[in-house]
């Protein structure tokens, strides 16, 4: 028996049955890490000695019969953007090279109030700006699949270690497609859940009005495993919905029959690239044989999803980031005779080139004379998006389209253009300026790369998107794919 | 079309300085994604509302309880600079 190919269920599953020790699991891991992350890069920090402390004490419950969590002994990663009491928490960058947070994010209390274990902090693109993870100033990750090839990103590193088998879990964030790109690149299922439905408390912020935690699984029940780990109200985000039911296995295996299920044709019309298109197409005819009424919609506003996107979300980020300051935490430049000169050294040299962009889109978005064309005509544009969606979910359960309209690039291919890889966040920013909930998970391979298929449901509809998600998965098992 | 000009007068307003070097390059690029996002001008916005925020405003009020917060120690653990329990800063007044 291989440890780290089993799922999280499994895994825990033994642990209840005494057929392996948590520490036992634990080890198995770091020795999967030790093996193969000199290659993939998906750890910034490791959290070996924390993590097989933390499996001593699950061992020692399980031999005095005391009850343990729903993520008893699992390994879990933690994207570097959610902070972490007393080990160091970057973003993927120069400026908090050495932070070191005096408290838990809200999410990483739920993880260790259910027994979870966190074996690590993993890489991303630098404050979670970027599609391929090569923006982070820690280096790049590879894909596990092909390491000639990007893992997708922001969560780049949270999706190469569960591919990769280091961890069996792990949290992502999302802005735009942070965690469903990636989980596509990766041949993963990858949740971005309802805004509101996971705290941000202590998830250090992009673009507030958009940012949500993630997650990433081998399969969907795994996914749907983490999801129900960290899902419910925080009093210390007011952002946070009072949901009642979340748990997100129990009904995973309903029948779908009758499920009403939209194709936007904006999605499928767009240039990308066929193979891909037409493993998706073929996912559909899946979910027509398991009994699913498919029809095709359409989404008037999705072309202007993207650069919507890009002006609401550089605004919050410009106003967001003026907290690096060089004063309370982080990095502060060498050079400087006054106050001025510490914010200008610090921030232009501890922010990287994707980010200052960034920075400087929203700081011109939000500039006087401005405000109104960009900043504000972008919320309007946003609503109008919105109410696409909220339209086609009076008539439909789920949307499906592909996740990204590409394969799993090179490294290196787009990094020196930015609104080519912009471009593979085109089907997925729209999710986000609705606040509603979306998933991918793998449909097809092309030439030895996965095809992610993006499952789309309404705000708390999280259950809709995870019983179809769930129903092609076992058709697909059944055919032996 | 942006300038070098403008690029100068944003980044003095986002606190950033770039080399001259750096400055072609950005402006260049920074140029392309200004075109890009002018698409959203030819969208009809008259009588919509905007939407900053998906969810209902919903103010959800609690007991005004006096907790635990973090201590002086942890709040200050990383600033670069520090003293007599406070983040130092240079000398702002002559």
């Amino acid at each position: 028996m291989e440890i780290t190919k089993l799922s999280a269920r499994e895994m825990r599953k033994k642990l209840i049955d005494k057929e392996i020790s948590s520490k036992e699991i634990i080890e198995a891991h770091i020795k999967k890490i030790d093996e193969v992350d000199g290659d993939i890069n998906a750890f910034i920090t490791l959290t070996r000695e924390e993590a097989l402390k933390q499996a001593d004490e699950i061992d020692r419950k399980i031999k005095d019969g005391e009850s343990i969590g729903s993520l008893a002994g699992i390994p879990i990663g933690i994207k570097d953007n959610i902070v972490t009491r007393n080990i160091k928490t970057t973003c993927g960058s120069k400026i908090l090279e050495n932070f070191i947070p005096p408290y838990d994010a809200a999410v990483i209390e739920k993880i260790k109030g259910k027994d979870g274990i966190i074996l690590g902090k993993t890489n991303m693109d630098e404050f979670a700006m970027g599609s391929s993870t090569e923006t982070s100033y820690f280096g790049s990750t590879k894909n596990p699949i092909d390491l000639e090839r990007v893992p997708g990103g922001s969560s780049g590193g949270s999706a190469a270690a569960v591919k990769a088998g280091e961890v069996a879990l792990s949290l992502g964030s999302e802005t735009g497609g942070s965690v469903r790109e990636p989980a596509s690149f990766c041949g993963l299922v990858g949740i971005k859940p309802t805004y509101g439905l996971v705290s941000r408390y202590g998830v250090i912020p992009m673009a507030n009005s958009l940012d949500q935690v993630g997650v990433f699984g081998r399969d969907v029940a795994d996914a749907a495993l983490m999801l129900s780990g960290i899902a419910g109200y925080d009093i210390k985000d007011s952002t946070s919905m009072k949901v009642e039911d979340t748990d997100y296995l129990t009904k995973l295996a309903e029948d779908i029959k009758g499920m009403r299920i939209g194709l936007p044709k904006e999605y499928f019309n767009i240039d990308m690239d066929k193979r891909v298109k037409e493993e998706v197409l073929k996912a559909v005819k899946v979910f027509e044989k398991l009994g699913g009424e498919v029809e095709e919609i359409s989404l008037p506003y999705a072309e202007y999803g993207l650069p919507t996107y890009y002006i609401i979300a550089t605004s919050e980020i410009s106003s967001n980031l003026a907290r690096f300051d060089g004063i309370r935490y982080g990095y502060r430049s060498k050079d400087y005779s006054s106050l001025d000169e510490i914010y200008i050294n610090t921030r232009s040299e501890g922010f990287g080139e994707e980010v200052k962009r960034r920075i400087m889109l929203g700081t011109y978005a939000l500039s006087s004379g401005y405000h109104d064309a960009y900043y504000k005509k972008a919320q309007r544009v946003r609503t109008l998006i919105k109410k696409d969606f909220d339209e086609a979910f009076k008539k439909y359960d789920i949307i499906l389209s592909p996740t990204v309209p590409t394969l799993p690039f090179k490294l290196g291919e787009k990094i020196e253009d930015p609104l080519a890889m912009y471009m593979s966040d085109l089907m997925t920013v729209s999710v986000n300026l609705a606040g509603i909930c979306a998933l991918s998970m793998p449909c097809g391979m092309v030439e030895g790369l996965p095809v992610g298929l993006q499952i789309i449901g309404d705000r708390f509809k999280e259950m809709n998107i995870l019983k179809a998600a769930y129903a092609f998965e076992r058709e697909g098992e059944s055919n032996g794919i | 079309m942006i300038s070098k000009e403008d690029v100068k007068h944003i980044a003095s307003l986002a606190k950033l300085k770039f080399s001259e070097e750096e400055l072609e390059d950005f402006t260049n690029k920074f140029s392309h994604v200004l075109t890009y996002v002018e698409k959203l001008q030819e969208v009809d916005t008259e009588n919509v509302e905007p939407t900053y925020q998906v969810n209902e405003q919903i103010q959800l009020l609690r007991e005004d309880e006096v907790v635990e917060g973090l201590s002086r120690e942890d709040v200050l653990k990383n600033a670069p600079d520090k003293q007599y329990g406070y983040f130092k800063l240079p000398k702002v007044l002559d």
